[in-house]
């Protein structure tokens, strides 16, 4: 169990920077994510971390020792890839045994810590069966299993539940993050699912384009995004932006509501809202227009209670109370703070 | 308008389906020449050499006169087809032994990244483009019986006095015969077991990395074992190549010293052909078939296992 | 104390580095030069004067006497040499057209229409690759001779397809199962008949296999050697592959300067070709055996 911690790690891939520059701490036992769109870097960071990948410039630390030009297997780190690379032609014994065996434990350890895992990952019945005779959920355990019999310092997880469907997913997510929570391994998790990285995340690290935009809990990240292109990421329906003269205004959905809904004492800020579409969600309705003032095509979405009665067609007054806004600079997309 | 009218109007103003959207016809119509070039120039050459193998034709006499097993048993009377059936045997078993080895060397060497590979790729697969009756022209001079370089080198270092006269010895010329086979079948096995590498995922790989396998251990316990299969497809491609080519011996020794080389194919072409009795030419090619079949059969199972992959 | 021995071990790990990628280069470099090894003394031969080449004490990699371009001047003007080339080729293009024009529909209904028939049906197109001239010679020179085509080009042109349409077709049904059948049927959609919408979409498409296949085609009959030797003997109809090792020797005298000129300028060119569609050729064959 350790912490991880790179300082201005670099990743040029000739004339492409993949990773730019970054810093990042974990905490011991976090589960860490790191999120954001596909070629943002998070993989390449995370192999960099793993030791598949060499740095062009920056320090690795595990547990305070600097990692830079080890491999992966001093490193101590496990890592569950996508495809959870179970080698197809050895057991399901044999794939978790196999770590082991390239460390030299002898047979009859080997035997004892691969039941240890299998048990607490419940695949020990599926011990003498190949990879392909497994679902994919059995399969996804069997990566963990490799990856837990070592007991790694750190677990390296590049979107593992990708290649589950939906149903399935869900409860893979749960059983992934029970399984982490007892054996307290510090957890790095590569995603490009914000609903997953929010759902999972002690904290959240949001890249694009080899940096990261901004490090915090879900909740900071949600409420609070520190540019404009984490505030749109996150969240489904994304933040409402409107560019004003000097500055965006952001909103979430949710916040957004008819002026009838605030009392008199959190005086909201007031927008005139044209609502062009309305559509019932089951457990929310959406409202889809625009604000007058502003740019005609820039859509605004309101997320309101199912009951209201609003009509298609019509202009209403909206409000968001003002410690739900939020403002960014319209040049660079960065928060302005202080002056709201 | 009644219904069936109606119907009947639209049925008729639908445009007639084009003969060339016809699945089934395209099909037939598309395979056909294939088949019939195929059924035409190798099923009935295949049956007439079967014939001709129970016949008593000769240039001479081309009339296929049926004469049952005698023809054959002239065959195997002969003491230069059983050495050329040993021979061919050999020559198969230890080239190809080479040829898995230095196969799957090259291609793990070929499938790395490094400066000048396409000079290094281009010179490594030269024995594999050149014509083979080219190749081995070259390979007659470097084993020439005066003027053999690798004889001036064993000079040079002492090792050697006067010459060794590759081809001129009864094993040094077979030796000869493996070494040009190994070297040209090498570089068409390293192509294949190259394509059984490269789909190996990198996440394997990867993963073995992490597990933190070194490179012996990667490569025995997972890339070769892997690759088994297409080492399998590979090495039978060689064996094809060498049980039936009679190149490299008619270029190298024509069969000599005193038919000390022969092979099948190239016994069956001096009988068939420069000795014009052509039905024990092709009595002697006949048993290259049941080579040919169980590599055939071998090839079927490790394509399918390919597919596991 | 941790400190020192990760020290110790990324130096280790360092070393092991530079010690895999010397042994890489090592082990490429000699492997380029035992391959290559019979090519590098033909080379240098080529350019040998006489009294230079046949002397057994002089170095053999290196010129005792200035080098001489008149061997190769003499293969150009004196010998059957581009005869033979344009024999070559005129079969080699041929058999390419050939081999294209009924591999290339067959390898499609394969792909694409016939279904699990189909799938057979390839396999065993597939084992007729595996027959040998070897086994064919004979009765085939029956056969061309009864078709009057002995010592004619034409019974290359003719029997040669025999070898490369399997191999073809095989490798064209790869081509053609990596392309989504969606891209016809929109074709077909947009109102164009099955013919004319895989004229029209699917062809584009397949031109890498297509270009493998004439590559190898071409090559394929440049190396063939039994056919050639069985059916012809005159020196004006034959091909390189046999010309070369029969005709340009005079009684038991070699002009090898010479020879290995003409292996040289034949193998050199034909191997930066093929080395160009190698990956081409690669992806063909996984395709090929993946999905056949």
């Amino acid at each position: 169990m350790s912490v991880v911690e790179v300082r201005g790690l670099t990743k040029e891939f000739g004339d492409m920077v993949a990773v730019d520059h970054v810093d990042l701490a974990s905490r011991e036992g976090e589960f860490l994510v790191l999120l954001g769109p596909s070629g943002c870097g998070k993989t390449t960071l995370l192999r960099m971390i793993a030791g598949l990948e060499e740095p062009t410039s920056g320090e690795i630390y595990i547990g305070g020792e600097k990692m830079n030009g080890l491999p992966p297997r001093i490193r101590k780190v496990a890592m569950v890839f996508q495809s959870y690379a179970l080698y197809p032609h050895m057991t399901v014994a044999r794939n978790i045994a196999f770590p082991l065996r390239a460390e030299g434990v002898d047979k009859a350890e080997q035997d004892k810590r691969v039941r240890w895992a299998a048990e607490l990952l419940g695949i020990d019945r599926y011990l003498d069966r190949r990879p392909r005779q497994l679902s994919g959920g059995e399969r996804q355990r069997v990566a963990l299993a490799r990856a837990l019999v070592r007991e790694p310092n750190v677990f390296l997880l590049d979107e593992p539940l990708s290649n589950l469907d939906a149903k399935l997913r869900a409860a893979a997510r749960d059983d992934l993050l029970e399984f982490q929570r007892r054996v307290g391994i510090t957890t790095i998790y590569v995603t490009h699912d914000q609903v997953e990285a929010m759902g999972m995340g002690d904290r959240i690290a949001v890249m694009r384009d080899g940096k990261i935009r901004q490090f915090g809990t879900p909740e900071e990240i949600y409420s609070d995004p520190a540019d404009t292109f984490v505030a749109t990421f996150i969240g489904s329906p994304p933040m409402n932006l409107l560019e004003g003269e000097h500055r965006v205004v952001g909103f979430r959905p949710e916040n957004f509501k008819p002026i009838g809904e605030f009392t008199e004492r959190d005086v909201p800020s007031t927008f005139r809202f044209h609502v062009n579409r309305s559509e019932y969600l089951g457990s929310d309705r959406f409202l889809y227009g625009v604000v007058e003032g502003y740019d005609e095509n820039t859509k605004v979405i309101a997320r309101v209670p199912v009951g209201s009665t609003i009509a298609e067609g019509a202009t209403y007054e909206f409000g968001v109370a003002a410690a739900d806004l939020c403002y960014f600079d319209p040049r660079t997309g960065k928060r302005l703070r202080g002056d709201a | 308008m009644s219904d069936e009218a109606l119907a009947a109007g639209v049925a008729s103003r639908r445009p007639r389906r084009s003969l060339l959207d016809s699945e089934r016809l395209l099909a037939v119509g598309g395979l056909t020449p294939a088949v019939v070039y195929i059924v035409a120039l190798v099923g009935f050459p295949f049956v007439l050499a079967v014939l001709m193998a129970f016949s008593d034709v000769t240039v001479g006499d081309p009339s296929l006169d049926f004469v049952g097993l005698e023809t054959l048993r002239q065959v195997l009377e002969d003491p230069v087809f059983w050495r050329a059936l040993r021979n061919t045997l050999f020559f198969t078993v230890v080239s190809n032994a080479l040829v898995v080895i230095l196969a799957t060397a090259l291609a793990l060497i070929l499938t790395k990244d490094f400066k000048f590979k396409w000079l290094i790729r281009l010179l490594v697969l030269l024995p594999w483009t050149t014509p083979v009756s080219l190749a081995t022209i070259s390979w007659l001079w470097t084993l020439d019986t005066i003027f053999s370089p690798i004889d001036w080198v064993l000079r040079q270092l002492g090792l050697l006095e006067g010459n060794m006269i590759w081809l001129g010895q009864p094993r040094l010329a077979l030796a000869s015969v493996i070494i040009v086979h190994t070297w040209r079948i090498v570089p068409l096995a390293a192509v294949i077991v190259m394509a059984g590498m490269l789909a190996i995922p990198t996440e394997i790989r990867d993963a073995s990395d992490i597990d933190g396998a070194g490179f012996w251990r990667r490569t025995f316990e997972i890339e070769i074992p892997l690759m088994a299969p297409i080492i399998g497809v590979a090495v039978l491609f060689g064996v094809i190549l060498s049980v039936t080519d009679m190149t490299v011996v008619h270029v190298l020794t024509r069969g000599g010293p005193t038919n000390y080389t022969q092979v099948l194919a190239s016994w069956a072409f001096y009988k068939g052909i420069e000795g014009g009795d052509l039905a024990q030419g092709a009595g002697t090619a006949l048993f290259l078939l049941p080579v040919l079949v169980a590599v055939a059969a071998l090839i079927l199972r490790f394509a399918r296992r390919t597919e596991v992959l | 104390m941790a400190a020192t021995t990760l020290e110790a071990q990324r130096r280790r790990a360092e070393l092991k580095r530079v010690w895999g990628r010397v042994s890489l280069y090592v082990l490429a470099i000699t492997a380029a030069l035992l391959a290559a090894f019979p090519f590098l003394w033909s080379t240098i031969t080529m350019f040998k004067q006489d009294q230079d080449l046949y002397n057994r004490d002089n170095n053999p990699f290196w010129f005792t006497l200035p080098p001489t371009l008149e061997h190769i001047r003499y293969l150009f003007e004196n010998t059957a040499f581009l005869t033979f080339v344009r024999n070559t080729m005129v079969v080699g293009l041929a058999v390419v057209a050939i081999t294209l024009l009924i591999s290339l529909p067959a390898a499609y209904s394969l792909a694409r229409l016939a279904g699990r028939w189909g799938e057979r049906m390839g396999i065993a197109i597939f084992l007729v690759y595996l027959i040998p001239p070897t086994l064919l010679f004979l009765p085939m020179s029956r056969v061309v001779a009864s078709l009057g085509l002995l010592e004619s080009l034409w019974s290359l042109i003719l029997v040669y397809p025999t070898i490369t349409i399997p191999i073809s077709v095989w490798l064209l049904m790869g081509f053609f199962k990596g392309i989504p059948r969606d891209i016809e049927e929109q074709a077909m959609v947009d109102g164009y008949t099955r013919a004319g919408a895989v004229m029209r979409t699917v062809l584009p498409l397949v031109f890498p296999g297509i270009v493998a296949v004439i590559v190898f085609s071409f090559t394929l009959s440049a190396h063939e050697f039994i056919y050639a030797l069985s059916f012809i003997s005159s020196t004006a109809n034959k091909t390189i592959s046999v010309g070369v090792p029969t005709a340009l020797v005079r009684g038991d005298v070699f002009f090898w300067q010479s020879l290995q000129a003409a292996a040289v300028f034949v193998a050199l060119p034909i191997a930066i070709v093929f080395n160009l569609f190698l990956d081409r050729f690669i992806a063909g064959f996984t395709m090929g055996a993946v999905k056949g």
